[in-house]
């Protein structure tokens, strides 16, 4: 039955599977651009190596040379070079030099794909948009033997090589990230890692470009990691989320794309990624809007039933305890609370177990003073 | 109209009056987008308008130029405004949330895309490769009206809250202090920007609107540090930019319009890196090369005054290249050919110096300037 299903939605599968392979690849490096604050530089770079995988062709005419991964890498390590230089004169700020490199190198590439665009097939629309469910019809074919899709294998090498990057530079990857200083004043050349991880962005924005498009290439790389930033506070636990997450994404947007039916499939899996992107900034555990403003509600009435305590405490033992451990003065005079919002309070407070209540009568009980104490001693 | 053999016919001129409106209204809010370091919302804002040119389509049924406009104004304003959400309630930075509403608003664009070409067959891909890359060439008359409209209401509302934007752009807190209403200004300002933006997508297309935006600015920022300047300078060169590449584009064939105009913006943008007068690259280079020779030329003087004071029996001898060489540095002969024709010392023997009267005067000034520069400094 398994061989049947694999054989009837094979092509699916293998969409999904390159999809997945991507996601990793993509989330490795776009962690450290969220956290560095370069999220925008994976924009630049993937739209800049148009201009490197067009010379590449001028030059080999072959769409599928390594010639080409190399020129887009190296366009992509020049747009980060560039861009540097230019905010080194201090003439401009990194958001502008940004904005000028990369639409200047797309330009240029655009051109000269319509003025040759006779020598060179290359369709501009599919180097933005992708066209990640042809990507199986590419067969990877040696010695006369299938051994599936190219796609998979160029991402797979790639996935391999961000993974064993990585774990070699964690840790200066991580000082440089959350303390350049320190970095530096530790000998750990903090322009080195920064170059090697923008060529790390280079060559997965080249693997997958072909794949997914320029533009889920930031999806998968953003995305991801801003969706686990919400998650947690540990800089392991985020890249495993990132590349679940972006798996996560892949394979909704395929399987969405597969039963809606001649829906792109590269917008499925970035508006998937977008949608856990959504539910992550609203009801993360901790961080999310929604769960913010729910504990915020919350700790208003736990402030009232602590101000309840103290305000017992402060009074208890004294001769004015008959006057004011008592309901009536939390509406009167003294706390000024509304009716309905007094008698919250004091019910809420009962069955925290702070305070006992007798007709009128107030009384701390051992856990209330216990509590009211610990807060006035903080 | 004929001019060296450009045929001014109506499908070059509805461009140019087209390229000229987008070059002035992207480059005058484009001025405000630099200056608040917002460069690259150009690029997240027509990315994220996609979804809503293609819904809108989707809810008319028509693909004239006003409803997709509107379509994109649309979604470009609401993406700004989640931009601003997520960034003033999570932890996530400015880039971030740029690059997530950039790319899942494209990406969910796309599929609305795709889902339109099933609906509408002829609606096909030339709708979208439009959309990336722009067309100029079918611009109709209505079109231009549509722009300009839209343009003045644009640079109007611009010159109504001149102040306040100027105060919130350079001062936010101050603007607080005095209490300007912050937040409505910053999203009429992004309104502004998302509207400039939407104005030229259809002509010059995604990638190079943002172009468009930053590129004008960031030319006229070095020309001058005077906000009312820079915003002429910037429509001017955005302006002449368009032109341009939309003439040139029309006599070359196979020359796409936005490509060619964002050359075309490039170029401003390098030669006023390099020559702009005051900020330019090159007048860095003259000044530091003015300042290096003042400093040699003055430590040259008090050396050779030094050097004076420290043999009184004979203070008229000359100093050699070598006695000069422990305390001077640079191209001694060459500093010293600067004093003699300055008359302020004179080569006695070949490579021996010594100073003229007018020199130890010169000399004797200079010192004292420095004392007293020194004092200054050590006061404060």
């Amino acid at each position: 039955m398994i061989a049947s299903f694999i054989s009837q939605y094979a092509i699916e599968i293998q969409v999904t599977i390159i999809g997945c392979i991507v996601a990793a690849a993509c989330a490795i490096p776009g962690v450290f651009l969220v956290l560095r604050r370069q999220s925008l530089m994976s924009d630049a770079i993937s739209h800049s190596i148009l201009f490197g995988i067009v010379i590449a062709l001028f030059l080999t005419h072959e769409i599928s040379s390594p010639w080409l991964i190399i020129g887009a890498t190296l366009t992509g390590v020049a747009t980060v070079s560039l861009t540097e230089l230019i905010i080194n004169t201090r003439l401009l700020k990194e958001d502008s030099a940004i904005g000028l490199i990369f639409p200047m190198f797309f330009a240029i590439a655009v051109l000269l794909i319509n003025r040759y665009a006779g020598d060179i097939h290359i369709d501009s629309d599919a180097v933005l948009l992708g066209s990640i469910d042809f990507a199986p019809e590419d067969r990877f074919i040696f010695n006369s033997l299938d051994y599936g899709p190219k796609a998979m294998w160029v991402m797979g090498a790639i996935l391999l090589a961000n993974c064993i990057l990585l774990m070699i530079f964690y840790k200066e990857l991580k000082l440089a990230t959350f303390d350049a200083g320190l970095a530096a004043a530790l000998g750990l050349l903090p322009g080195v890692i920064h170059y090697g991880l923008m060529t790390m962005v280079s060559i997965t924005a080249v693997g997958a470009f072909d794949a997914v498009g320029s533009i889920l290439v930031v999806a998968l790389m953003i995305t991801p990691p801003a969706t686990a930033l919400m998650l947690t506070n540990r800089l392991h636990y985020m890249i495993l989320l990132s590349i679940g997450i972006g798996m996560m994404s892949a394979i909704t947007g395929c399987v969405i794309a597969h039963s809606v039916g001649d829906i792109s499939t590269a917008g499925a899996m970035t508006s998937a990624s977008g949608f856990f992107f959504l539910l992550a900034i609203l009801f993360a555990p901790k961080k999310g809007m929604v769960s913010k403003a729910v504990r915020a509600h919350q700790n208003r009435w736990t402030f009232a039933c602590h101000l309840l305590t103290i305000h017992l405490l402060d009074h208890e033992g004294t001769p004015e305890e008959s006057d004011e451990n008592t309901f009536s003065n939390l509406v009167g005079p003294h706390m000024k609370w509304e009716p309905p919002y007094a008698n919250k309070i004091v019910n809420l407070s009962e069955k925290e177990g702070l305070i006992t209540r007798h007709g009128n009568h107030l009384n701390l009980t051992p856990l209330g003073r216990e509590t009211a104490r610990a807060i006035m001693n903080t | 109209m004929n001019l060296k053999g450009i045929d001014f016919d109506y499908t070059l001129r509805m461009p140019l009056y087209g390229v000229t409106i987008i070059g002035i209204v992207a480059g005058g809010l484009g001025t405000f987008a630099l200056l608040r370091k917002q460069s690259l919302l150009g690029d997240t804002i027509s990315h994220a308008a996609l979804p809503g040119v293609v819904l809108a389509f989707m809810i008319t049924g028509t693909k004239t130029p006003i409803n997709l406009l509107i379509g994109a104004i649309i979604a470009g304003w609401v993406g700004t405004i989640i931009i601003g959400a997520i960034i003033r309630n999570t932890r996530i930075k400015e880039d971030a949330a740029m690059g997530v509403i950039l790319s899942v608003f494209f990406g969910f664009g796309l599929i609305l895309l795709t889902l339109v070409q099933k609906r509408w067959p002829d609606a096909r891909q030339a709708g979208l490769h439009q959309f990336l890359f722009g067309s100029a060439t079918n611009m109709l008359e209505q079109d231009v009206w549509v722009m300009m409209t839209l343009g003045s209401i644009t640079l109007l509302t611009l010159a109504l809250f001149w102040k306040e934007f100027k105060l919130l752009t350079f001062d936010p807190d101050f603007a607080k202090t005095i209490g300007l209403p912050i937040r409505s200004l910053d999203i009429t300002l992004m309104t502004l920007i998302v509207i400039a933006i939407a104005i030229g997508l259809q002509t010059v297309g995604v990638v190079l609107m943002s172009a468009m935006l930053v590129a004008p600015a960031a030319a006229a920022r070095q020309w001058t540090n005077r906000l009312p300047v820079m915003l002429l300078l910037s429509s001017s060169f955005g302006a002449i930019s368009g032109i341009a590449g939309t003439l040139t584009s029309s006599q070359v064939s196979k020359l796409p319009t936005g490509p060619t105009i964002t050359i075309f913006l490039t170029i401003f943008v390098l030669v006023s890196l390099g020559f702009a007068k005051e900020r330019g690259l090159a007048w860095q280079w003259l000044r530091r090369r003015r300042n290096r020779r003042k400093i040699q030329i003055s430590t040259a003087l008090v050396t050779l005054l030094h050097l004076e004071d420290s043999h009184p029996a004979d203070s008229q001898h000359p100093h050699s290249l070598q006695s000069l060489q422990a305390s001077l540095y640079g191209d001694i002969p060459a500093t010293m050919e600067r004093l003699i024709t300055s008359g302020f010392a004179v080569e006695t023997s070949l490579q021996a110096w010594r100073l003229t009267s007018a020199g130890q005067t010169e000399a004797r000034d200079t010192l004292q300037t420095m004392e007293e520069d020194l004092d200054d400094r050590l006061v404060h």
